[in-house]
Order: structure tokens, then C-alpha cells, then sequence
């Protein structure tokens, strides 16, 4: 499948890659300088993961995500500027200031939002899959979510009705191997991808997840079954994240072993899809260079326009609650 | 054309004109198929005439596992992509279940995302209140939802507002919960068979009165008009009105009827704290307080697990009696012997 994919679309994926990670750590250094209220959790060193999956998917497709949040639009395409703004609560961001960090969402993407509440997005992106049946549109949805994630039940009971009613949706877990502070392995029992065995739908586990084409392979393949009518998938992408759980977050325990992360921080999904690029003759040297440079100039641009843009104005502290709104009595 | 109706009769009635109208409308619940819940259908049995899986079929009509977060948060997922599902959860105290997708998703995602969603889905629930089901099956839990801004809460209290109040449910772009109290089940009445809409936000006033007005809600309706009669033949002129709807509160009707009779009793089967009568009751108080003459009262169920045994649960809830009884004290005046 990889084999087919055109050098446009490889050179996209490393841009997008790219993006996600100096988008984050733009981001990373806003919160450090109070430019962003509260916090962020960033995605980097999981952006083969990200994009990998976002990739194997259509335009028209739809995805929910999780408070690790930033790169899921990224990698589905949505622009930065607007997301930038939303982190810095302005009210050109993306949700007009109301959601922030944890609740980026771009319909115009597919991206049907962002969960602060660990795994709670998971139904929804089950729900978009019933619609794509029911309507018969053909799109399919993604929910990705953690290996913390993984053990909520509503996981559990979105498997089982999209198993029965073979919906178009890939559960798709990225496991860091941590949530927040806890190893995955003292907390899941068995292994995550297994558990699909018990709904009687695929389960894989991508245990390369640095790796942008075995994830897109993977996730692709699950994308046109689903496509095809034969139902859900669920896929357990092992990854890493290199940064805190969140940006600032000083746990004064370390709880990730050094020797571990030294061993993880090699394996740099960018740089590995690089070098992979230039191996296979792919891409030249310069041709990559050009594309962080011009990334670098997206992030900037996205900085600014988090700087120069308005505040929302708080008249209205009721606005977009309903379609149909009301008078309220207060 | 007018035909007799039940309170159930007249939410299959709605439920089929809102299926008719238009296709993005499907069902999804618990036995809905075999129609076990008697609105999903012509009669019990499956492929009756006028069944709902037979005449919409499978595509449409879905049975779901008992599953409430997933039935819940699809439904929501499923509105927000294009389809407008009507949500049977069977009895209230399931949709606890689902809080997390009600309160974290449903109320929020709109709002959240600066407008981008809008989630047209209506989540029916029946209240076993009354009917010595015990503690699991009897709630009323419509005040918590209350106060989750973002949703819409219905509590008809008749067949025919429950028809009309349902289609308009069906046709909001916003989430709307209805409450079905079944002590109303075996109400019948005239109903229009051709479509109408009763908007949401806009109460009735079941019975004109100009010594004290008893707001009533969802059960408590009847009970209500049934102690206005009462208090009638006391001399007594009591004004019964329905807000028909908690989210949007037709305060304005309330307000108007409280500013002609200056007095308030409000009968709620909610548990007093937090209950829709508590927010009524503040609501005077903050705005309509030149106009009353005396202390507002409430007349809810006690705070207290719902027992039962036939001789500790029917007493607890909001009836003719307590409801006159209240009336009476507000107006400071003893029951005749
Ligand atoms: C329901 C819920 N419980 C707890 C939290 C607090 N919390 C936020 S992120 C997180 C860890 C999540 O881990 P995982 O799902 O593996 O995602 P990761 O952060 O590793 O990407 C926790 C405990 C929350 N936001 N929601
Ligand atoms: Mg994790």
C-alpha cells in the first residue's frame, strides 16, 4: 500500500509532521512565557502516530480526539492560525475562544472535537459513524484516545455497537505507555489491541508507532474495511511522548526511566521519516529543508495572529449555548 | 380531526409524523422493535399494522444493547453529523448512566466549539414513579438537568402537549430531554390527529383564578386542577398553569398569573432541594415580589429514597390534598369540616 503513495503525499505527511511538532513547541514556549492561560499537552514525539492515522483517512472523514489535542486537527489539516488564536483564548480561534487547548474541534476538517474528559469523545465519534451508515455517505470516523483512555468503559460498549451494527469507525489507541504519571502495563490488563478479539472485530497493534508508513498502512487498511462495510477496527499504536504530561507540569518524581527515554528520543518519528525520504531517494536534503523552513514561517504567521487578534467580547455570556436561544431570567 | 388519545397514544402519534417527515429521523433504544414500551407501534404485537419496524424498517428502527453511554453519546455523535435520532431510554433513572455523554458532551459541545456543532436529538424518559417499582426505577430527575445549561428539559403533562411538544422536540437544532410521568399513562383526551407544534417556552393555564395560582408540573397537573376544584367549592379561586417546559421556563406566564393573585404555591414530584418548584419559587421571589401578598410555598416530595411498599410511596408525592392543604395555608385559611 505504501508503495503506491505518491512522493506529493509523503512530502505532506512529513510537512504535517513537522507542523504538529513546531506548533507545539511554539506552544510549549507561550505557556512557559504566560502567553497561554493554563496549560497544553503536546504531541511530540507521537506526530508519525498522529499523521499516520489522519493521513489514511479522506478529507470528508471524521475524527474526535483527546486533551493531548493540538496535533489531531493539525495532522487532519486544519490550518494553524485559527488554532493558535483558540490556544491564547482570541476570538478568531477556531471555537471562537470557548474551548481552548483542551477542545479544538474543525468541522470544516472532519475534526469533531477534542475531550478534556479522558474518553469521553469516544461515543461520538461512534455516533458519526452511524450517521455515515444510516445516511450511507460513505465517510468514516476515527476516535483516537490513550492507553489511560483505553480503560474507560464506554470504549467497551462503543466496540460492541459498532461491532453489531458494523459501523464505520477505527478505535484508534495511542499508547505512550503512560497516562499522566502511571505505566500502562500496572494498570491495563493484557494487551489493549487483544481486546478487540472479544468483539469479534480486528484488533492491531502497530508496535512501530514512530514509524509513519506502518502506521498508515495499518490504519489504512482498517479505513477501507470500514469503508466497505465490514465494520470497526481497533488499532494500539505504541509510541512516546518526549515532553511532560503537560507543558510546566513539575511532578518532582521522575517516573519514567532514563535509559527508556533515552532509548525513545532516538527513535524521532521526523527524523527517521527523513532519513527514510532521502534513503529511498524519495526526497532531496534541500527539498525537506524547504519544508521546515516554510513551516517555520506557517508558525510564526499562526504566532502573530494569536498576538494582533481581538478578545472575544463578553457581552454575551450565552452565545452559541443554543441554536434556538432564549431569554434567560437572571 | 379530534380522536381519543392516551398520553402514550399521542407520543406514537408524534413519533410517527416526525418518522414520516422527515428521513433524518430514527429511533434507537432498548426494545423498540417489539414496541415494549407501547410507542414504537400500532398494538403489541410485532407487524402489527402501523408497527414502526415494519413500516420503517430496520435501517431506521434499532434495537440497542443496554448500553445507555453508548446509546446516549452515538446519539449525539449521530446528530451532530447529519441525523436527528429520537433516543427511547426507557425510564429516567437510566439516564444516569449516560451523564458523563448528557452533561460533558451534549450540554457542551455546541458551546465549546464556538457554534461549529449542532445536535438535534431528543431523549425520552418515563418517570415509574407512583407505582411501586422502589427506589431504582421511580426518580424524577429532571431539576439535575436543569442545571446543565445547554439543554432543553420537557415535561408534558397531557396527550395532546405531549404530542405537540414532542414534534417540536424532534424539530429543534438543540438537545431536548423529555421527562414522561406514568401516573399520566392512563390519561385520555381529544387529540388533534393532524400535525401541530406546541413551541417550547410556552406554558398553559389549565384553569383561571384569581385568589392564588398553583404552578404544577408534569404529574402534579392533574393533581393540581383536581384541588382547584376543591378549593372551588370552598370559594376559593385558584389558577392552575402548566410551564409545560423547565429549559426554556416560561417565567413570564408564571409571573403574569402570580401578579393577579398574589399568592404561589408551586407542586413539583422532584425532591424538594434544587427542585424545578425551587427555581420557580426563586424566580418570583427575584422578580415579582411587589406582587406578593404572602409566604410562596412548595409542595414537593421529601427528600428521601422513594420506599416501596403501597402503603409508605403514594403519600409522598404531590397530591390533591397536600396540594389544597398548601393553598389553604398560604391563604391562611382552615379546611372546612
Ligand atoms: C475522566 C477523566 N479522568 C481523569 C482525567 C485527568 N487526566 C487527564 S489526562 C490523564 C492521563 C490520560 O492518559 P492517556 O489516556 O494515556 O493519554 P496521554 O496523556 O498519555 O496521551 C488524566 C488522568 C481526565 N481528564 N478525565
Ligand atoms: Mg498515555
Amino acid at each position: 500500500m505504501s508503495s503506491q503513495l505518491s512522493k506529493e503525499f509523503l512530502l505532506e505527511a512529513q510537512r504535517r509532521m513537522v507542523r504538529i511538532r513546531l506548533f507545539d513547541e511554539r506552544a510549549s514556549k507561550m505557556v512557559k512565557r504566560g502567553q497561554i492561560p493554563g496549560t497544553v499537552h503536546t504531541s511530540i514525539g507521537q506526530e508519525a502516530q498522529v499523521v499516520g492515522a489522519c493521513m489514511a483517512l479522506g478529507d470528508q472523514d471524521y475524527m474526535t480526539g483527546n486533551h493531548r489535542s493540538h496535533g489531531h486537527p493539525i495532522g487532519k489539516g486544519s490550518p494553524l492560525s485559527p488554532l493558535m488564536a483558540e490556544l491564547v483564548g482570541k476570538a478568531t480561534g477556531v471555537c471562537k475562544g470557548r474551548g481552548g487547548s483542551l477542545h479544538l474541534a474543525d468541522f470544516s476538517v472532519g475534526s469533531l472535537g477534542e475531550s478534556g474528559i479522558v474518553g469521553s469523545s469516544i461515543p461520538i465519534a461512534t455516533g458519526a459513524a452511524l450517521s455515515s451508515k444510516i445516511l450511507n455517505n460513505g465517510k468514516v470516523a476515527l476516535a483516537f484516545f490513550g492507553d489511560g483512555a483505553a480503560n474507560q468503559g464506554n470504549l467497551y460498549e462503543s466496540m460492541n455497537l459498532a461491532g453489531i451494527w458494523k459501523l464505520p469507525v477505527i478505535f484508534l489507541c495511542e499508547n505512550n505507555l503512560y497516562a499522566l504519571s502511571t505505566p500502562a502495563h500496572t494498570v491495563t490488563s493484557g494487551v489493549i489491541a487483544s481486546r478487540a478479539a472479544g468483539f469479534d472485530i480486528p484488533g492491531i497493534r502497530v508496535e512501530n508507532g514512530q514509524n509513519f508508513i506502518e502506521v498508515f498502512d495499518a490504519v489504512k487498511t482498517a479505513v477501507e474495511r470500514a469503508r466497505s462495510g465490514e465494520g470497526p477496527s481497533l488499532i494500539e499504536v505504541v509510541t512516546y511522548r518526549f515532553n511532560e504530561h503537560s507543558e510546566g507540569l513539575r511532578l518532582g518524581v521522575d517516573y519514567r526511566d532514563q535509559n527508556e527515554k533515552a532509548e525513545w528520543l532516538a527513535k524521532d518519528p521526523i527524523v527517521l521519516f527523513r532519513d527514510y525520504l532521502i534513503q529511498e531517494s524519495i526526497a532531496t536534503a534541500e527539498e525537506l529543508d524547504a519544508i521546515f523552513a516554510s513551516v517555520e514561517a506557517e508558525v510564526e504567521e499562526a504566532f502573530e495572529f494569536s498576538q494582533s487578534s481581538p478578545f472575544p467580547d463578553a457581552s454575551d455570556p450565552y452565545l452559541n449555548l443554543y441554536t434556538e436561544p432564549f431569554e434567560v431570567y437572571a | 380531526m379530534k380522536s381519543v388519545m392516551s398520553y402514550l397514544g399521542a407520543i406514537g402519534a408524534a413519533q410517527r409524523e416526525a418518522m414520516d417527515a422527515d428521513e433524518r429521523v430514527i429511533i434507537i433504544g432498548e426494545d423498540v422493535e417489539a414496541n415494549v414500551y407501547g410507542t414504537t407501534g400500532a398494538g403489541k404485537a410485532r407487524a402489527a399494522e402501523g408497527d414502526f419496524l415494519q413500516r420503517y424498517g430496520k435501517n431506521r428502527i434499532r434495537n440497542t444493547p443496554i448500553s445507555e453511554e453508548i446509546i446516549v453519546g452515538a446519539a449525539a455523535g449521530a446528530a451532530m453529523t447529519g441525523l436527528r435520532p429520537l433516543v427511547d431510554l426507557s425510564y429516567s433513572s437510566f439516564t444516569y448512566l449516560a451523564m458523563d455523554q448528557f452533561v460533558n458532551q451534549i450540554a457542551k459541545n455546541r458551546f465549546m466549539f464556538g457554534g461549529q456543532a449542532s445536535i438535534p436529538v431528543v431523549f425520552r424518559s418515563a418517570m415509574f414513579y407512583g407505582l411501586n417499582t422502589g427506589a431504582h426505577h421511580s426518580d424524577r430527575p429532571y431539576p439535575m438537568y436543569m442545571n446543565v445549561p445547554g439543554l432543553k428539559i420537557i415535561t408534558p403533562a397531557s396527550p395532546s402537549d405531549a404530542k405537540g411538544l414532542l414534534r417540536s422536540a424532534i424539530d429543534c437544532d438543540d438537545p431536548v430531554l423529555i421527562f414522561e410521568a406514568c401516573p399520566l399513562w392512563p390519561m385520555k383526551e381529544e387529540v388533534e390527529e393532524d400535525e401541530y407544534w406546541i413551541p417550547l417556552g410556552v406554558g398553559r393555564t389549565l384553569r383561571e383564578g384569581t385568589d392564588i395560582t398553583i404552578v404544577a408540573i408534569s404529574g402534579a397537573v392533574p393533581e393540581a386542577v383536581a384541588a382547584a376544584e376543591e378549593l372551588a367549592k370552598e370559594g376559593i379561586s385558584a389558577e392552575v398553569f402548566d410551564p409545560r417546559t423547565l429549559v426554556p421556563m416560561d417565567i413570564e406566564g408564571i409571573i403574569k398569573s402570580v401578579t393577579k393573585t398574589g399568592r404561589l404555591v408551586v407542586a413539583d414530584p422532584a425532591h424538594q432541594t434544587c427542585s424545578a418548584a425551587s427555581e420557580i419559587s426563586a424566580l418570583v421571589a427575584e422578580h415579582a415580589w411587589d406582587s406578593l401578598t404572602a409566604p410562596i410555598k412548595r409542595v414537593t416530595t421529601p427528600d428521601t429514597q422513594i420506599p416501596f411498599s403501597p402503603a409508605l410511596e403514594k403519600h409522598l408525592y404531590p397530591n390533591r390534598l397536600s396540594i389544597a392543604a398548601a393553598a389553604r395555608s398560604v391563604l391562611k385559611v382552615s379546611q372546612p369540616v
